[in-house]
């Protein structure tokens, strides 16, 4: 516990921003994220880098693709109205290959909803989300620790692979407070920024574009970030499990939703029932691999999500009609408590005789 | 023999798409001879719009940032305060500027962003066949204004150089026209002035340019230039709307 700290989600996110070289944050306010621009406000101030509140989401979206065409390491935060309003600019960033981290601090919804925890923008966050055909690589920390862990991480990745990269998370850990250890960025080697925007002194002149009108070079370049996605899918699956060894039923769940479905599966646990976890920790991509691996040796999975039934389609793809699955949701921004999750582990349990 | 007029060496050599008589292949060139003339090559970012001009990178040989329809002018403010030594010029059309990027537009140049842009009014949609723009003038005919836009349906033509030239944190705000070469040679000395006023971080700079569309104004080039002095410029008197450096000591 030696060098721990007490902060709140939205601050670790902020500070390991800052620490991982973020230099501009452009941003609007919405609930319940606006302690991210607050931090930053005054973080990036006394740090003398940028910080600019946009005149609206669109506005700060495509500030961010101009910092990151300019070759600095960039954000943006909104919560889910304002992130359908990014999602025209995330495509251009997309398809232009600029690194930048979004954040999107979900709440209730469709529409203006409300601005409690909610998981309703998964389909949005997985499946690009804007037009055209592309992915973002989508995190989703789940303790406050992971909110500084994979920012930082999230940085590392955009600039590796040239791409934006998104946070999900919810107001509920926007809010929370937990002891975290503030380590220093990781010293890792960066490819060299050779495409940015910075004058053509003495060199050719560059273009950064995503107008492709010839149709065949247009599908080369769709094949080009394909191919990219593959190594993505490759490389930077994560995931954590927990107490899958021996588990006959596998709650899979992620975020928040994750965090309650541990205390179901610790007081099953203590009932005698043989029930795991697994914790998708990237939503894109998808930790396939880990879920057709504990398919061989589970009888049931749940997929516990605060929505309606989104990631559950990602499971039954990885497990391709191998084992069954069932799922439980609380849209709306309801948080259910550890105990209705474990009734619900409880009946099925029972139900199929497991 | 002596040379009097070539190339400019940031023009590139390539035929202009643009329609003959268009006022684009025009402006370009201006732009194009400012840069050498004032030495900016190594430091100017274009920010091309979603409009006729998005091809501007295939003719002006320097660092070029497409943006998406409108939002030029958040590209910019994002470019230039990641990188502020930087000269930063955003190229849009009147749709652009004017309807869906009115707001981009407006509180960039209310913020007084170190930004110059260079505002295309051709009173119509040039790129997508010649639809009804904010610019498009009382009675004028366009594919969705076929009677003639109607006040009472339609609305007004919007001001919008007015209405920046009314903000504080703008520096510079003129209307040139390209109908003849004299006013051609003044649009050119606005945008110098435009540019000057940036590198001296004074604030927003606006160059409105009242340029011909002969294709979907359905008009001759030269019938279209006529038209530009005659019509256009009666709407939209040109005009140095705001010059901050008249009141200062300044010698830009
Ligand atoms: C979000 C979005 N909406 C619509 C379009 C289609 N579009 C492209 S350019 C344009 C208008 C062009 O007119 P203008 O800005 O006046 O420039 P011009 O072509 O006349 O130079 C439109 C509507 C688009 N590219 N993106
Ligand atoms: S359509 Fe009009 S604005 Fe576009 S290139 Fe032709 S003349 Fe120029």
């Amino acid at each position: 516990m030696e060098n721990k700290i007490l902060m709140k989600g939205t601050d670790a996110l902020g500070e390991a921003a800052i620490r991982a070289g973020c230099e501009c944050y452009f941003g609007y306010p919405i609930t319940p994220q606006n302690e991210v621009p607050e931090y930053m406000a005054r973080r990036m101030g006394e740090e003398n880098l940028v910080f600019l509140q946009g005149e609206s989401e669109i506005a700060s979206i495509n500030m961010l693709l101009g910092a990151a065409a300019s070759g600095k390491r960039a954000m943006t935060s909104s919560s889910s109205p304002g992130i359908s309003l990014k999602q025209e600019g995330l495509s251009f960033m997309a398809a232009m290959e600029l690194p930048a981290l979004i954040v999107n601090i979900v709440r209730g919804g469709p529409g203006l909803g409300n601005i409690a925890p909610s998981q309703g923008d998964y389909f949005q966050a997985t499946r690009g989300g804007g037009h055209g055909d592309y992915r973002i690589p989508v995190y989703a920390p789940a303790t406050i620790q992971e909110v500084y862990d994979l920012t930082m991480e999230a940085f590392d990745v955009a600039d590796i692979f040239r791409t934006p990269v998104m946070i999900l998370g919810d107001g509920m850990l926007g809010q929370m407070v937990e002891p975290i250890d503030m380590h220093p960025k990781k010293d890792l080697e960066m490819p060299a920024k050779d495409y940015i925007l910075d004058g053509a002194e003495g060199r050719p002149s560059r273009i950064m574009k995503s107008l492709i009108l010839d149709v065949r070079e247009m599908e080369e370049h769709n094949w080009k970030l394909k191919r990219k996605y593959d190594l993505m899918q490759q490389e930077l699956p994560k995931h954590e499990e927990f107490m899958t060894e021996d588990a006959k039923l596998v709650i899979i769940a992620f975020g928040t939703a994750a965090r309650i479905a541990k205390g179901a599966v610790k007081r099953a646990r203590s009932e005698g029932l043989q029930v795991g976890l697994l914790r998708p920790i990237t939503l894109w991509p998808f930790p396939v691999e880990a879920i057709e691996k504990l398919a061989n040796k589970t009888s049931l999975f749940l997929v516990f999500e605060m929505n309606t039934g989104q990631m559950i389609e990602d499971v039954r793809l990885a497990l391709n009609g191998r084992v069954e699955c069932e799922f439980y949701g609380r849209p709306g921004g309801v948080v259910p408590a550890p105990q209705e999750v474990q009734r619900i582990i409880e009946r099925y349990w029972l139900q199929k005789e497991l | 023999m002596k040379k009097i007029y070539s190339r400019p060496k940031c023009l590139k050599d390539a035929i202009f798409h643009y329609c003959p008589g268009c006022g684009h292949s025009i402006i370009h060139r201006l732009v194009a001879e400012l840069i050498d003339e004032m030495d900016l090559r190594g430091k100017i970012i274009c920010i091309p719009p979603a409009g006729c001009a998005v091809l501007a990178y295939n003719y002006l040989d320097i660092d070029m940032c497409e943006s998406a329809h409108g939002r030029g002018c958040a590209v910019a403010t994002g470019f230039k305060r990641a990188q502020p030594d930087k000269l930063v010029l955003t190229y849009q059309g009147d749709g652009d500027m004017a309807a869906i990027g009115t707001a981009e537009t407006i509180h960039a140049a209310n913020r007084g962003e170190r930004i110059t842009s260079i505002f295309v009014n051709n009173a119509v949609y040039g790129m997508t066949g010649g639809q009804m723009a904010p610019t498009t003038i009382l009675g004028q005919k366009t594919t969705t204004s076929p009677f003639g836009r109607r006040e009472a349906f339609e609305g007004y033509p919007l001001m919008i150089t007015d209405l920046i030239a009314t903000m504080k944190g703008a520096a510079f705000v003129a209307r040139n026209s390209l109908a003849t070469p004299a006013k051609i040679k003044a649009t050119k000395k606005s945008i110098k002035k435009a540019f000057e006023v940036q590198e001296a971080g004074l604030g927003y700079s606006l160059v409105e340019v009242l340029s011909p569309c002969p294709t979907n104004w359905k008009l001759s080039p030269i019938e279209s230039f006529k038209y530009l002095e005659e019509i256009m410029e009666k709407e939209y008197p040109l005009k140095i709307f705001k010059d901050i450096t008249k009141n200062k000591d300044s010698n830009i």
